[in-house]
C-alpha cells in the first residue's frame, strides 16, 4: 500500500544514530515525509510526548495519524507496510531475517554502549574502555559482514537491507570519533570488509541525502565535552 | 517437500528466556529436542553455537542456530506453519514489538534488581516497577491476553510476570503488589499459567523456588556489583 493518501511525518534529532536509521530506511524506499526536529536540549514537543509517552524519545514515525516508536521496529514497519515500494529491507528467508535481528541487536547493545562510554565517561580511562569497546564491536562485526554478505558489497547482499540501515545509523558517529581521535575506528587493517563498507555505504546517494554533517557532530561533541569538563571543575570548588 | 530439519532447543532449568521459545515451538505443533544446560557449567554446545554471548536459549534448526529468545520467537512464528503468533498487521506487529521491547530494556532490569537490593536503592527499583507494572496493566486493555483472545508474542515475552514472578516473590520476601494491584495483570497471569500447551513449558514451581533459594547469595552479589558500575 504506497502512494497517495500516506502521511507520513518522523520525529527526530539531527545528532541521533536511532533517528538517521530511520531516515535512511525511508530513504532506500524512496518514501516522502514530513521531518520534524526536536530540540536537541530543549523542551519536548506536545506531539512528542502524545506520541511516545512510554519513552519519550525520538525516533517516532507517525503514519496516518498512528505513532510508531523504536528505531528497528520503524524499520520493519516500514519495510512491511510499503513491501511494494522500492527495495525489501529484510532478506525473505526467516533464517537470513533471524540472523539481521541477532546482529541488529547486538549493534544496540555492545556497539551503542561502547559510544556511550566515550561520550559520557568521566575519566580518561572510562573513554579509554568505550574505545577498546568500540574496536572490539567491530572486529565481531567483520565477521558478520563476511557471513551476512558472502563477498557481495552489503549485509543484505548486492543492495542494503535492513542490517545495513542498522549499522548504517552509526556512521555518522563513527567518522566523527575517526575526526576527534585521528585515527579509524574500522580500521582497513583489522577490519577491512567493514572499513570498505562503511566508505561504500556512506557514498551511497540515498544515505547522503540524509547523513548529518560529520564537522557539525564534531562541533556538538566538542561542546559536550566542554560542558561536562565545567560541570566536573565546578564539583571541585563547591 | 523437502525432509523436515530437526530441531533442537538449548535451554536451561528454570530460564524464563527459554520457556518463551519453548511455548512457541509448541504452539506452532513444532516437534523439538529439548537439552538442558547447567549454566554453571556450559557444555561445547553452548560456546559453538552462540559463540557471540555464550547463552541460552539456542535453537538449531538443521544445523542452523537461532540466538536470543525474542529472535528466535519470531523465527519460530516465520519458519514453520501454524497459527501466527505475531498479529498479522503490520501496526499491530509494530506494538507487539514495541512492547517485547519494553519487557526486555525496560521492565526487566528493575524488576529483578528490586528483588535482590535492599534500602534507599531497593524502594527506588519498587518504584520504577510498579510504574511499568501500571503501563503493562493499561496495555492489556481487559483482553483476556496481550494478544487478544488467545495467546500471541507478547503473552510468550511477558512469561516473567506469570509463573516465575510469584516464585520470586516468595524466595526474596519482596512484595510489589498487594492482592488489589493490577487485576487485569493477576487475571493475565492465571490464564497463561492455566494455558494446556504453557502448562507443559513451565518449570515444576517447588523446584523453582528451590533453584533460586540456593542462588540467592549469587544474585544478591551480583546486584551489588552491577549498581556499583
Amino acid at each position: 500500500m504506497a502512494g497517495g493518501g500516506d502521511e507520513l511525518k518522523l520525529l527526530g534529532m539531527w545528532a541521533s544514530p536511532f533517528v538517521l536509521r530511520a531516515r535512511l530506511a525511508l530513504s532506500f524506499k524512496g518514501l516522502s515525509y514530513e521531518y520534524v526536529e526536536e530540540e536537541i536540549f530543549g523542551n519536548k514537543s506536545e506531539l512528542l510526548l502524545k506520541s511516545n509517552p512510554v519513552h519519550k524519545k525520538v525516533p517516532v514515525l507517525i503514519h496516518n495519524g498512528k505513532p510508531v516508536c523504536e528505531s528497528r521496529i520503524i524499520v520493519e514497519y516500514i519495510d512491511e507496510v510499503f513491501g511494494a515500494t522500492g527495495p525489501s529491507l529484510l532478506p525473505a528467508d526467516p533464517y537470513d531475517r533471524a540472523v539481521a535481528r541477532f546482529w541488529a541487536a547486538y549493534i544496540d547493545d555492545k556497539l551503542f554502549s561502547s559510544f556511550m562510554m566515550i561520550i559520557m565517561g568521566k575519566t580518561d580511562e572510562e573513554k579509554a574502555q568505550g574505545t577498546k569497546g568500540l574496536f572490539a564491536a567491530a572486529e565481531t562485526l567483520e565477521a558478520a559482514l563476511e557471513e551476512c554478505s558472502k563477498g557481495r558489497p552489503f549485509f543484505g547482499g548486492d543492495s542494503v537491507g535492513y542490517l545495513d540501515i542498522a549499522l548504517g545509523g552509526f556512521a555518522a558517529w563513527v567518522r566523527t570519533r575517526d575526526v576527534i581521535a585521528g585515527l579509524k575506528h574500522f580500521d582497513p587493517k583489522k577490519t577491512p570488509l567493514l572499513a570498505a563498507w562503511l566508505e561504500r555505504f556512506c557514498a551511497l546517494h540515498a544515505a547522503k541525502a540524509v547523513m548529518p554533517d560529520v564537522e557539525k557532530l564534531v562541533e556538538l561533541s566538542k561542546m559536550r565535552e566542554a560542558q561536562q569538563a565545567a560541570a566536573a571543575a565546578a564539583a571541585q570548588t563547591n | 517437500m523437502a525432509q523436515p530439519q530437526e530441531v533442537k532447543l538449548i535451554s536451561a532449568f528454570g530460564s524464563p528466556f527459554g520457556h518463551r521459545a519453548e511455548v512457541a515451538l509448541k504452539l506452532k505443533g513444532v516437534p523439538y529436542e529439548l537439552i538442558l544446560e547447567d549454566l554453571e557449567n556450559k557444555s561445547e554446545l553452548v560456546f559453538t553455537h552462540n559463540p557471540v554471548h555464550n547463552m541460552v536459549p539456542i535453537l538449531l534448526h538443521g544445523n542452523q542456530a537461532v540466538c536470543e529468545s525474542l529472535v528466535i520467537v519470531e523465527y519460530i512464528d516465520e519458519a514453520f506453519d501454524g497459527p501466527p503468533l505475531l498479529p498479522v498487521d503490520p501496526y499491530d506487529r509494530a506494538m507487539a514489538r514495541f512492547w517485547a521491547h519494553f519487557m526486555e530494556h525496560r521492565w526487566l532490569k528493575p524488576f529483578w534488581l528490586s528483588l535482590w537490593t535492599n534500602d534507599e536503592v531497593q524502594k527506588g527499583f519498587i518504584e520504577e516497577t510498579k510504574e511499568n507494572l501500571a503501563l503493562l496493566e493499561a496495555r492489556l486493555n481487559g483482553n483476556r491476553f496481550f494478544g487478544g483472545e488467545t495467546i500471541g508474542y507478547l503473552d510468550i515475552v511477558a512469561c516473567m510476570l506469570a509463573h516465575w514472578y510469584d516464585v520470586l516473590e516468595e524466595v526474596t520476601g519482596v512484595s510489589l503488589v498487594s492482592d488489589n494491584d493490577y487485576p487485569a495483570l493477576r487475571r493475565w497471569a492465571r490464564e497463561y499459567t492455566s494455558n494446556e500447551v504453557v502448562k507443559q513449558c513451565l518449570p515444576d514451581r517447588d523446584l523453582l523456588v528451590a533453584f533460586f533459594t540456593k542462588r540467592k547469595e549469587k544474585y544478591i552479589m551480583f546486584a551489588n556489583a552491577l549498581l556499583s558500575q
